[in-house]
């Protein structure tokens, strides 16, 4: 057995910061640290580290889909791996990104209002009202987290439908973030 | 003795997630820069851990090159 290392229990933050979502929507903004440490980790380190060892999400489908033995384990579909769609989800994925924080622009300089939803698969809008009370914070950091959160949430959903039929990490295979920090690598070690 | 069977990674398949690293039994192969995975041929088995959790499929347990 590999010695456990403090990291290798991030899977637990994974399921914290779900959960800490249907209490307080603002706990959302938790979710920039798995956005920006990867970035930096890739920018300033030319690595994987967080992807390798620091994902939560995916020691998660790990544990659900190996350990629980909730995923079928067979073979991603090639296609899901190759690397147009790989490109191509993050190119989706980024500009879904872009359209959220417009929203939040339109809301923080008054031209729409708050809308306390979750938009789940980036279509069903899911009443989340009871996360949030009115005021508490400017209306485009509350309009940010329900944003913010509906990404996460709909990324976790389609992960863990992936894992479910394919291999645990499936989702991996073509995560945006990790297709974007790999790219990074990829352009820092070209250089050097 | 080196063993008969040996791990191969396609670099272009590679997402370098680190899966393989993770439950490599022997520290055979490790993700390399991030951004591809490499294996220490030294040290792999061929158990095919790695080919088998490996979400993109871009790992084949091979023959071993006779050297």
């Amino acid at each position: 057995m590999k010695k456990k290392r403090w990291y290798d229990y991030l899977w637990l933050w994974a399921i914290l910061y779900f959960t800490l979502g249907f209490f307080n929507i603002l706990f959302a903004w938790l979710g920039m640290i798995d956005f920006l440490l990867p970035l930096a980790l890739a920018i300033f380190g030319g690595n994987k580290f967080f992807c390798n060892h620091l994902c939560g999400r995916g020691q998660l489908f790990n544990k659900l889909g190996g350990d629980l033995k909730c995923s079928r384990n067979k073979p991603t579909p090639r296609w899901l791996a190759s690397r147009w769609f790989r490109l191509a989800f993050l190119v989706f994925f980024l500009t879904m990104f872009g359209n959220m924080v417009f929203q939040t622009y339109l809301v923080g300089s008054g031209a729409s209002s708050l809308r306390e939803f979750v938009t789940l698969f980036w279509t069903f809008q899911v009443p989340w009202g009871w996360t949030y009370a009115a005021g508490t914070v400017p209306d485009w950091v509350a309009q940010y987290s329900f944003g913010f959160y509906s990404i996460m949430l709909t990324s976790l959903l389609l992960g863990l439908i992936v894992m479910a039929l394919f291999k645990p990490r499936t989702w991996c295979a073509f995560c945006p973030m990790g297709t974007m920090t790999q790219e990074i690598c990829k352009l820092k070690n070209k250089k050097q | 003795m080196a063993s008969k069977r040996v791990a191969a990674v396609d670099r272009s398949r590679c997402a370098s997630c680190g899966a393989c690293e993770n439950v490599c039994p022997r520290s055979a192969i490790k993700v390399k820069g991030g951004c591809y995975a490499v294996v220490d041929e030294e040290q792999c088995v061929g158990c095919g851990k790695c080919a088998n959790i490996c979400p993109a499929g871009s790992i084949e347990i091979k023959e071993r090159a006779k050297a």
